[in-house]
């Protein structure tokens, strides 16, 4: 898409890009990272990040929670040429510099989605233009992110974002979004307010002005750590805010901010639907197969997901295998996926921010092949939602900022779950790991979360309960004492144990302690201590 | 100090007015906010040619339907991060129609000049020696040259590349 994209890259678009990439150079000396937009790749760019992880790099590459591919190990004196590699197939490394507005996120099911009202891609992409270099908000008082949804069920997290943006229609049918603002995670996490319930399309841009226009003047600025949108909308509340905004914005609505109804038109051709065929609604092959093949079954029930075009399925592929990094892919697992999209997934590939691959696209006919080929590339690991499919910020091992090692954790969890059908016996849940403060594994909205904290030197671990990043967003809280690098796989497991004691059927962990409350898993876990 | 204005390295003809100074030492004073917020009947019966310097956390309409007497507003960046100036511009020129000389004073170089121009101002305060002075004029114009067609619409008369593909619609429509 991103070639797609820039199939109409004029001066316009070519002169930031290219300063993005002179700025990048001067930062990051050890570590690459690739921007993806909307985490929409193809087969050909895919082999390039291939080819990067083989060349350049220790034969792989890590997918992270923001929708992008992290090289671990280029030299230096190499980054010039990899940036040329990847520029071969319009790609570049990230903007990672600067209180602008950095990147725009959209659901990784965007465009396939059974559940969405239009592809939010659509609108990030409007957004994503508008924001090039704007004039008035490349200096403000800190970064900021945009997220938005196409669907109810919120797969990117816009509840914990500085805005984000869900699709839907009103009572006329007319569509637009449902506006939280405010919300984010690090040190202080906030799930944002709604500041609007319905924003006519048509006038997205205005409102975002507005909203950038007041945090742009009354932002703090005396300190770096305050400075998010977050805290402002904290400091004053959600519903002042949200009336300084309207304020701001009845006084710009109606101008040339507007999209004209062609514009949009021009950039959702774009994202246009690839050629779906005429399919039933039931494939009997595919039905014979799960009925045939247990292991094909038990993935297809984590693994799939419905497709708004009847006869396909959406399909993720796990980058969380027992006893790996989560997020790693090799060279050949690149490749494989490359041409198993091209093959079969209208060549197609989405990464996901929980750190795994998603082939959007995929014929109910074809599933089996594709599910074959993911197995021989090591790649068919059946524990999407489930309890090993764990997100982890890369913590001691990488990050000189960590307090804790988070990787290993995640490693010997998904080891001690290593049975698959216990796993799917417990069903969703959602595991969580950080290694500090900063939250960039996003513990808080785990349902279990992980934070890695430093006691005396040693390395600890707090645990939150009942965080949820989705439509029902809400932060974990802390269960109590932080528990040692030893226990701190025992103390899950035992929360796992407390839960399948005590759930109710069809209840997934979640429901659960929001049904219970943390007395019976405090009681769990500390009652010998 | 100098400033460049109009694309031409200009002697700056104004002088700000600290608020105890009398205000006949020169020809254009500039004044702060506070002083004309003290004073503002005694310096309207006077006539002056004003000049006036906006603190970055003042709303310009807090000097409103007033805006219009001065001949030049001053707006600060006491670093170049603090971009609260922009959305000031912008306000002045966009909602309050103000008219006059918009100037950036303070800490801003080279790779801001491109936003100043497209948020409305006219002309930008430069230090240095005369070296230093060529060196900023030669990247005024590099910067204004850098983007030809900007991604959204601002205070300047830039086209923004969305309406250049309606007008391009437009004629391919008609002809
Ligand atoms: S959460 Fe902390 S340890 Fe983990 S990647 Fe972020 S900064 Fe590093």
């Amino acid at each position: 898409m991103a070639r797609r994209l820039s199939g109409d890259l004029d001066e316009d678009r070519f002169k930031p890009l290219r300063l993005m990439n002179g700025v990048y150079l001067q930062l990051h000396a050890y570590m690459l990272r690739v921007a993806i937009p909307y985490g929409t790749l193809d087969s050909r760019e895919m082999c390039r990040l291939a080819r990067i992880a083989r060349v350049y790099d220790r034969g792989y590459g890590h997918f992270t929670t923001r929708q992008n591919i992290q090289f671990n190990w280029p030299k230096l004196a190499e980054v010039p040429d990899i940036l040329a590699d990847l520029a071969e197939v319009e790609m570049h490394a990230i903007q990672t510099s600067g209180n602008c507005i950095r990147n725009v996120t959209a659901d990784h099911f965007a465009g396939a989605a059974a559940d969405e009202v239009e592809d939010p891609r659509i609108h990030a992409e409007v957004i994503r233009q508008w924001s090039t270099l704007h004039p008035e908000f490349s200096f403000l008082p800190r970064k900021f992110k945009i997220a938005v949804t196409g669907a109810a069920r919120d797969r990117a997290a816009i509840n914990v974002h500085d805005i984000g943006l869900q699709m839907l229609r009103n009572e006329a049918g007319e569509p637009g979004f449902r506006v939280v603002v405010g919300g984010g995670l690090g040190r202080t996490p906030i799930v944002g307010p709604t500041i609007r319930e319905f924003l006519p399309k048509a006038e997205l841009l205005s409102y975002l002005e507005a909203i950038l226009r007041v945090y742009n003047r009354l932002g703090r600025r005396d300190n770096p750590f305050k400075a998010r949108i977050k805290i402002l909308v904290a400091s004053v509340g959600g519903d002042v805010f949200a009336a300084m905004v309207e304020e701001e914005w009845q006084a710009l609505r109606g101008g040339s901010l507007d999209l004209p109804e062609e514009e949009v038109a021009r950039i959702a051709a774009y994202f246009a639907s690839p050629p779906f065929e005429a399919l039933p609604a039931q494939d009997t092959g595919f039905e014979a197969m799960r009925f045939e093949d247990r292991d094909f079954a038990r993935w297809c029930r984590t693994n799939l997901h419905a497709h708004k075009q009847q006869g396909y399925a959406i399909l993720s592929i796990s980058l969380k295998p027992v006893g790996g990094v989560p997020g790693d892919a090799t060279a050949e697992q690149m490749e494989a996926v490359a041409d198993l999209a091209e093959r079969y997934g209208q060549d197609e590939i989405r990464v996901s921010h929980e750190q795994n691959l998603v082939l959007p696209h995929i014929r109910l006919r074809d599933v089996h092949a594709v599910w074959q080929g993911l197995v021989a590339a090591g790649l068919g690991a059946a524990n999407i939602g489930l309890v090993s499919d764990i997100i982890s910020c890369p913590g001691l091992d990488y990050c000189n900022l960590a307090n804790a090692r988070s990787i290993p954790v995640a490693q010997r969890i998904a080891t001690r779950f290593a049975d698959l059908d216990r796993q799917h016996d417990i069903g969703e849940l959602k595991l969580k790991i950080s290694g500090c403060i900063n939250a960039c594994g996003h513990h808080h909205v785990g349902h279990i979360g992980i934070l890695g904290v430093d006691k005396k030197g040693s390395e600890f671990y707090q645990i939150t309960l009942g965080g949820s990043a989705g439509e029902d967003a809400s932060l974990g809280d802390i269960v109590g004492p932080a528990f040692s690098y030893d226990d701190v796989v025992d103390a899950v497991e035992t929360l796992v144990e407390t839960y399948v004691g005590l759930r109710e059927k069809g209840e997934r962990f979640l429901d659960a302690y929001r049904r219970l409350g943390p007395a019976p898993f405090k009681e769990a876990l500390y009652a010998g201590h | 100090m100098p400033v460049i204005k109009d694309g031409q390295l200009v002697e700056d003809d104004w002088t700000f007015m600290p608020d105890s100074v009398p205000l006949d030492e020169v020809s254009r004073p500039v004044i702060s906010l506070a002083r004309w917020q003290g004073e503002s009947r005694a310096l309207r019966v006077r006539n002056l040619r004003l000049g006036l310097r906006l603190p970055n956390d003042a709303d310009p309409a807090a000097v409103g339907a007033e805006l219009h007497r001065f001949a030049l507003i001053e707006l600060e960046f006491p670093t170049f991060r603090d971009g609260r100036a922009y959305s000031q511009a912008r306000l002045l020129r966009e909602r309050h129609g103000y008219l006059g000389e918009l100037r950036a004073v303070g800490a801003i170089g080279r790779d801001q000049y491109f936003f100043l121009d497209r948020c409305g101002f006219d002309s930008v305060t430069v230090a240095g020696d005369e070296a230093e002075l060529a060196r900023a004029l030669e990247g005024w114009f590099e910067a204004m040259a850098e983007i030809s067609v900007p991604m959204q619409p601002a205070s300047d008369r830039r086209p923004p590349a969305s309406s250049l593909r309606e007008r391009r619609r437009a004629a391919a429509g008609a002809s």
